[in-house]
Parts: C-alpha cells; sequence; structure tokens
C-alpha cells in the first residue's frame, strides 16, 4: 500500500511544483473574488481577441489580499479583481496595488465609481433596493431606507446578517450620509423591525417573503434577476412576486456597490493587465455582466438589458465609494452594538 | 514497569536521531499554530473591549452550547450504531456496517443547505403543510432549522461517523474474553455495554469525539449560513467586517488554548485508568442475536442515522442536479476529479507516514518536548481552515521571498517564488490541518498494543523494526486504514486552504461546489456535491471491507 518507485515519487514532485514554472508566453495572473463562472467567459473571450493568456485564482477577497500581501514584490498576480468597493480600497490603503492613468478607463468609469488616483476601477454596479411583496405592500408608502423604521413595517422586514459585506456596506453608506450617531439610532429600531432573525443569503429573503413571512426584503436586484431567469419553477414563481423600489430618489439615490478590479503593485504583466482591465469595461464587456449576472453596468452608454430595463431607472448613490471602505468598521461595530446579528 | 526501569537507568542526553526527527516534523508542522498563538502578544487596540462589550458574550455562549448539542449527537448516534453493528445481529448489519460511514463524505455546509432547502418555512414541506392546511405564517409551529440546535444537528449527523469509525474498531477489537467473562456472569448486552465495552473503549470514544468537537470549533460554512454567530464567525467578522487582522488572530489563539486545556482535562482524567488489554485472544465474535422487537429497534436506529445523514441530502442534491441544475457535466469535471482524488490520496498517505512517525516517537521515547510538539502539531485541526492556510501562506511566502532577496544579492539571479502557490503549500497546509485525525487514530489503534508486548518480543531477541512488522502492523491494520480514510475524505471536502493556496487554474469538486452554492445556486453546486459524495463512497466500502477482515483474520 505504501510502496512507491523512485520515478513516480519524482514525477509527483514535479507535478507538484510544475504549476509555478510559467513559461514565456503572452499572459496575465489574475486573483479573483469574482467566481469562477462569473468571470472566466470573458476571460477566454480575452485571450481569444488577444491572444494572452489568463491565469486565474479565485478565493475570497480577503484571502486573496493576505495572498497579496505575504506574497509581496515577487507576487505573480497583476490583477486583483473583487466584488465590493471596500475591499480594493483595503488592497490600496495595504499598498499592493498601483495607479494607472488610463484615459480609456476615466472617460468610461464614472468618477464616483474608481479611485481618485487610478488604484481601482469598477466594472460593474450592484444595487441594493427594497423589495416588496406585490399586493401586500402600497409603494407609495415606501420612500427610504432611513423610512423602514416607521412601524408601519414592524415586523415586517427580512434581511440576511450583519456579517455580509452588502449590508456593511449599505450602513457604511448610511453613515456617510446621515453620521454615525443617526445610524445608530435608526439602526437600533431598524433591528426590530425584522420578521425573523437574520439568517441565510439573498435569495432566501426573497424567497422568505414570496411565501409570506415578510412583505419586504432587502436585496441585491442581480439576486432577484437570477431568480427569475432560473430552471427552477419554484425559484421564478417565487421572484415573480416581488418588485423593486428604488429608495431615497429625492435624496441621494439608492444604494450601489461595484466590482472592480485593480493592478497589483508589483504586476509583472503591466501592460497586459491594463490590456484586460479596458477589455472588461468595453461595452461588449460591460453588456455581458447585465445580461449574464443582472448588474448593471458602470458606463452610462451601455444598455443594462430588457429585465433590467423592466424595473426602470433609478438613482444611484454617487458616494464615492471608497468611503465604503473607511467606514466599514465603523458599520460593523455599530451593528454589534445594535444587536443586528 | 519495566520500561520505567529501563528509562530511568539510561542517561538523560541520549539524544537519538529517530527523536530528534521526531521533534523538528512536529516543530515544522507546528509553525502555522505557533503563529498564530504568536499574536497574543500583539496589541490589538481597543477592539477588544469593543468586543468584550457587545458579541464576545454571544460567541462564547453559542460555541459552547453548538459543542454541547454536537457532543451529545454524535455521542448517542455514533456509539449506538457502532455497538449495534459490531455486537449484535439483525438483518441489514452488514449493509449498516459500511453504508454508516457515508454522511462523513458530505461536506457540513451542503447538508446545510439542503435541509434549509427542504425544512425552511419557504421550502416545499412547511409550503405542503400550508396547502393544506390553509394556515399561514404564525399560525403553526414548525421546528426552525436554521437555529442553533439545527447547526448542531447538521454538524452531528455529518460528524457521528468519527465516533461510530473509531468505537467500532475499539469494540472489534476488545478482546473476547471480556465479553464473554460477562456474558458468564450473567449480563445481558445493556450491562455488557454500559459496564465492560464502554468504559474499555473509552480513549477511542474520546478520540472520535474530539474530532468531532475540533471540527465543530473549525465550521464556518454552516453557522454563517444559519446565522448562529460563534467564535468563528467572529473571528472572520472581526478580521474582514473590523479590518483588524491581530485581534482575529488572537481570538483563534483564544479557541486553541480552550481546545488545549480540554485535551489536557481529558488527559489528566484518564491517568488513573489504563486500558490495555491483558488477552489478545480472540475467538469467533459470537454476537447478541436479537429478538424481533429488538431487531426493530436496532434496524431503526441504523436506518435513522443513515437516512436523516445520507439518503435525504443526497436524494435532494440528486433532485436539484436532475430537475433544476443549469450546470451539467462537462470535459472540466474530469480535472477537477483527478485534482481531487491526487490532493486527497497524497495528502492522506503523507499524514498516515507523519502520524505513524510521531505517534511512535512519542512511544518510544516521550520526553516532554516531544510530547509537547506532537500535540502542538496536532492542534491545526480545531481553528478554521482560511486562518490555518494563512498560517501555513505566510512562512512559506516568508522563505520564498528571503531565499529570493538572498540569491538576488549573491547571485543577481531570482527565484521568485518557489513553494508559495504550489501544491507542495496547499498539501502542507492539508498536513497541518489534518494531522490530529491520523494522529488520534494512530495513536488509539497503537494505545491498545500493551508495552510489555513489546518488551517480550524483545527479550526474545527481536529487532525493533521486527516488532512493529510482525507484532504492531497486523494489530494496528484497521486503524492505519481508518486513518487513510478519514484524511481522505476530509481532504475531498476541504474548502478554505484549497480556495487560498491552490496554484493558479486549478480547482477541485470542493471549489466549484462551493463556488456555485455560496453563490446561492444550489442546483448547480448539486452536481460537484454529489461526486465529492461518490468519490468518497469508494475508499469507505474498502475500508469498512478491511475492518471487518482484519477482525476475522484476527479471530481465526
Amino acid at each position: 500500500m505504501l510502496h512507491y518507485s523512485k520515478p513516480i515519487m519524482l514525477g509527483l514532485l514535479l507535478t507538484f511544483i510544475a504549476p509555478s514554472l510559467t513559461l514565456a508566453e503572452e499572459v496575465v495572473n489574475l486573483y479573483s473574488a469574482r467566481k469562477e463562472k462569473l468571470i472566466k467567459p470573458l476571460l477566454d473571450r480575452f485571450t481569444e481577441e488577444t491572444g494572452i493568456k489568463v491565469n486565474l485564482v479565485t478565493g475570497k477577497a480577503d484571502a486573496l489580499l493576505q495572498r497579496l500581501q505575504s506574497e509581496g514584490r515577487n507576487t505573480p498576480a497583476d490583477m486583483l479583481i473583487t466584488t465590493d468597493a471596500g475591499r480594493l480600497h483595503r488592497a490600496k490603503a495595504a499598498g499592493v496595488t498601483q495607479g494607472v492613468d488610463s484615459a480609456a478607463l476615466k472617460q468610461v468609469v464614472p468618477e464616483s465609481f474608481r479611485d481618485p488616483e487610478g488604484h481601482w476601477y469598477g466594472l460593474s454596479l450592484r444595487a441594493r433596493p427594497i423589495l416588496y411583496v406585490k399586493g401586500k405592500v402600497d409603494p407609495t408608502k415606501l420612500s427610504t431606507y432611513e423610512a423602514l423604521i416607521d412601524p408601519d413595517w414592524d415586523n415586517r422586514i427580512c434581511i440576511r446578517s450583519s456579517g455580509n459585506i452588502y449590508n456593511q456596506s449599505l450602513v457604511a453608506s448610511m453613515i456617510a450620509a446621515n453620521g454615525a450617531e443617526a445610524t445608530e439610532t435608526w439602526a437600533k429600531t431598524f433591528v426590530n423591525q425584522f420578521a425573523r432573525p437574520p439568517k441565510g443569503g439573498d435569495r432566501d429573503q426573497i424567497k422568505a417573503a414570496a411565501a409570506g413571512q415578510c412583505d419586504i426584503a432587502i436585496a441585491n436586484t442581480y439576486y432577484l434577476a437570477g431568480m427569475l431567469t432560473s430552471k427552477d419553477q419554484g425559484q421564478r414563481d417565487a421572484a415573480a412576486k416581488l418588485a423593486v423600489f428604488w429608495p431615497n430618489q429625492q435624496g441621494r439615490g439608492a444604494h450601489v456597490n461595484v466590482s472592480g478590479a485593480a493592478i497589483t503593485k508589483a504586476a509583472a504583466h503591466r501592460e497586459n493587465a491594463i490590456k484586460l482591465l479596458e477589455f472588461l469595461a468595453n461595452p461588449a464587456s460591460q453588456a455581458w455582466y447585465a445580461k449574464t449576472n443582472g448588474e448593471y453596468p458602470v458606463r452610462a452608454d451601455v444598455e443594462p438589458g430588457e429585465l433590467l430595463k423592466s424595473w426602470g431607472e433609478f438613482k444611484m448613490d454617487r458616494l464615492n465609494l471608497q468611503q465604503l471602505g473607511l467606514l466599514n468598521p465603523d458599520a460593523v461595530r455599530l451593528m454589534d452594538r445594535v444587536g443586528w446579528k | 514497569m519495566l520500561v520505567a526501569i529501563k528509562r530511568a537507568a539510561w542517561p538523560r542526553l541520549n539524544i537519538e536521531p529517530w527523536s530528534i526527527g521526531v521533534l523538528l516534523i512536529a516543530l515544522l508542522l507546528a509553525v502555522p499554530v505557533v503563529l498564530v498563538l504568536s499574536y497574543l502578544f500583539e496589541p490589538a487596540g481597543e477592539v477588544w473591549s469593543h468586543l468584550v462589550d457587545t458579541v464576545l458574550q454571544d460567541y462564547v455562549i453559542n460555541s459552547l452550547l453548538l459543542m454541547l448539542g454536537v457532543a451529545i449527537g454524535v455521542l448517542l448516534l455514533g456509539v449506538s450504531t457502532a455497538w449495534l453493528t459490531s455486537m449484535c445481529q439483525f438483518p441489514g448489519r452488514s449493509v449498516f456496517e459500511w453504508a454508516l460511514l457515508l454522511p462523513m463524505a458530505i461536506p457540513a455546509y451542503i447538508i446545510a443547505y439542503t435541509y434549509t432547502g427542504l425544512f425552511d418555512f419557504a421550502g416545499p414541506v412547511q409550503t405542503l403543510i400550508r396547502q393544506w392546511t390553509g394556515w399561514g405564517y404564525g399560525d403553526y409551529w414548525f421546528p426552525e432549522i436554521r437555529s442553533i440546535e439545527g447547526a448542531a444537528l447538521m454538524l452531528a449527523l455529518v460528524l457521528y461517523p468519527y465516533v461510530y469509525l473509531l468505537s467500532r474498531a475499539a469494540f472489534l477489537g476488545q478482546s473476547i474474553c471480556v465479553l464473554d467473562v460477562s456474558r458468564t456472569l450473567g449480563n445481558g448486552p445493556w450491562r455488557t455495554f454500559f459496564h465492560v465495552a464502554l468504559p474499555l473503549a473509552r480513549p477511542a470514544i474520546v478520540a472520535g469525539l474530539s474530532l468531532a468537537l475540533m471540527e465543530t470549533l473549525a465550521d464556518y460554512g454552516t453557522v454563517q449560513y444559519f446565522g448562529v454567530s460563534t467564535f468563528t464567525t467572529g473571528i472572520f467578522r472581526t478580521w474582514y467586517g473590523l479590518n483588524n487582522a491581530a485581534a482575529a488572530a488572537q481570538l483563534s489563539a483564544l479557541l486553541l488554548l480552550v481546545v488545549f486545556a480540554l485535551i489536557i482535562m481529558e488527559k489528566v482524567s484518564r491517568r488513573q485508568a489504563r486500558y490495555h488489554h491483558t488477552s489478545q485472544r480472540h475467538q469467533a465474535l459470537t454476537r447478541f442475536q436479537l429478538n424481533a422487537r429488538q431487531s426493530l429497534m436496532a434496524f431503526l436506529i441504523c436506518f435513522g442515522a443513515l437516512f436523516f445523514g445520507f439518503i435525504l441530502p443526497a436524494g435532494q442534491l440528486l433532485w436539484w442536479a436532475l430537475t433544476t441544475a443549469e450546470e451539467s457535466l462537462d470535459s472540466r469535471f474530469l480535472g477537477l476529479i483527478t485534482h481531487s482524488l491526487m490532493l486527497a490520496g497524497a495528502a492522506s498517505i503523507l499524514a498516515l507516514l507523519l502520524a505513524l512517525f510521531l505517534s511512535y516517537g512519542k512511544r518510544q521515547q516521550g520526553g516532554w518536548p516531544t510530547l509537547f510538539a506532537v500535540r502542538l502539531a496536532g492542534m491545526g485541526y480545531a481553528i478554521p481552515g482560511t486562518v490555518i492556510a494563512i498560517g501555513v501562506m505566510i512562512p512559506f511566502a516568508a522563505f520564498d521571498n528571503a531565499l529570493d532577496s538572498w540569491l538576488r544579492a549573491q547571485f543577481g539571479w531570482s527565484s521568485g517564488l518557489l513553494l508559495s502557490g504550489t501544491l507542495v503549500a496547499l498539501i502542507f497546509a492539508y498536513l497541518v490541518r489534518f494531522l490530529a485525525v491520523s494522529l488520534q487514530t494512530v495513536e488509539a489503534g497503537l494505545g491498545k498494543i500493551r508495552p510489555t508486548m513489546d518488551e517480550v518480543a524483545r527479550s526474545m531477541g527481536t529487532g525493533s523494526g521486527e516488532i512493529v512488522r510482525r507484532v504492531h502492523m497486523p494489530m494496528l491494520k484497521g486503524s492505519l486504514m481508518t486513518a487513510l480514510l478519514l484524511v481522505f475524505v476530509d481532504v475531498l471536502k476541504e474548502l478554505p486552504a484549497t480556495l487560498i493556496l491552490r496554484p493558479f487554474n486549478y480547482n477541485t469538486l470542493a471549489v466549484r461546489a462551493y463556488e456555485l452554492a455560496s453563490d446561492e445556486r444550489l442546483a448547480d453546486a448539486s452536481y460537484a456535491a454529489l461526486t465529492i459524495v461518490i468519490v468518497g463512497i469508494l475508499p469507505v466500502i474498502l475500508l469498512s471491507r478491511t475492518i471487518t477482515r482484519s477482525r476475522h483474520a484476527k479471530s481465526a
């Protein structure tokens, strides 16, 4: 059972070390917090068009960032992709990214969705509106995130736990808009409006609302889109019971976050990485995000697709998203204090 | 006694190459754990007062409750089924023998997803109830699956096989004489079980239990999905959310200290009792013949564990795969299977060799530094996988970077990252994380071999190698196979370390399953999850047959 001949052992050893030996071809190496399924097709298209091979490791943003940091100047990664601005900002603060001065990118990516010094660029927008059950909620009674503490909504709201970055970013954006004190006062009442203790993901909130456990769910739109286009009849039926309400349209606008990318400081294939970055921001790629994952394009000149258009145009919160990164720890502490599980 | 006298007569500074080797390997494997512990001395700022004021109490209480629930669950399920399948005769026994191991192949977070899919408020079961009765939300009571009790149940259902495997091996290994004596004294199955077999099997049961509890402490996927704040979710919340890596590492270190204390306590409480068998004489095992009613009970108990731990969740996965999954098997799937198999195979063999080496080292000359280092090296199992992965990543990267700098300075040549981002680092991480599993299993097996047997063999002029080969190996075979299998299946399921340490373009079944599941596409994850289960089944069956056969060989 345990006897191995030397050639086999040697062969095994080589297979283990071999992946680190990269040949001199045109490549770009990517650490991505975007799931393979939601980035690989674009990367394949990039390789087809440019001949540049893309090597990919996916993982959780914080772990990838840690990997970048500990690998230091020898990191093989040229680019880091994350699914929220907070982590991009954290990468910049950790000193593992570099500024990119690309006229092409600056032109198409609005100012609030990129780093002022070009350390990261947003590539797709993820909106987090209020979803309500049709027929049970009169949308004219809805107005803002802040107004969800109205007694009307007591015991009628489903939202996931505060351990999730989407909620942390939402609260961070409220701190930026209303101040920490007002937001904490709001959150204290808000947690008592929940119909059930927070659990599950965004889709679970939508399902719970559809099943009658609550009347309002707060979730990112692409989960709703994913359910509406699902092969599962149950998911389609559940999602069809809900409608999108865009909050804070008279004020700052609905909360959005971005998925985006940064070029690493140690990038050995900097030029290729910039090419990839620009490719991900081109109209075809932008339309792909909307079509495949129900995210909004970051550039205004690209149509978001039929389904997303059906939810109507809306005003976005134009807060510079690096604020979300800066205020994230404050948001988490605040939620700890008010007992948002 | 002989051993003690001999050891005392030897000069204290007799350093053998073996013991140095054991110490060095144990220390090397302990590096990530030591790295985590070292953060205890790093100031983390006022974040601690925030944690103490707000959430720390929840973390501690929930983790303790979860451990308690899992402990009760795995003991009830694991010990009862082990006793029934090894000592009693009832219809279906020979199938249950191996089938009861199957839940082990299902990752805990996957079973959590399937149960939620079935029993949640919006799931088919409750929807059906509402359709039949016309009730709405709040009109009826239904157990909440996504709760701390639910989390304990999920974990117990997939972790009981640890207790089952180890205690079954112990029951089977128990000298028939002892049990026969008990029977001739007029003890029925119950009394024999509680007064003789159970105390004798205690070390094995505790070994299984501690594995289950360490895995419980390290679990992140299940509790996070269920919205239960435990120590582990707290670690990640502190790290990711509060952006305070030092405080997160300190929480991990605290977790380690607790585990360490528990292990010491168990060792101390056991110090008085010795569990070596006085006789190795085995006769053909006559199982208790159960009557019809007892047989039915036995069948139901075993079937219940199998049904809720495997058939139901695997059935749900299969249903998803067949009906709603948009993903399907493609050519890349073969690559995933190959990668998973290769990693699991390599890691389990290496972990077994290391465990053998370390536990023999401890057995032969267990000076306290060796003992301590081996213990430390086996702690990785209780820390969340991501934390241990980072504990592996940092020293590897530091080594690579130092080597690179030195080469640049000396020869103007850059080696880049030599080991970081290769499978070497990944397999090292598996070893750190799962050494406890193979170590506990091998030690439990080795513990059954009386030191006097070595002495007898030695007095007859048998060399150490010979003793190991001719005396130990036949007795250890079952334990070794168990260790091999446990690590194999654990690596198949392993996620966090694989995710963060793997090379470019290198995916496994667990990574694929996780990526889809975490994107809340459970149905799409079902193919990969099912394949993990299927790949895990084969060794489970092989192992079970080996254990049974080793028993028969001994009794022949």
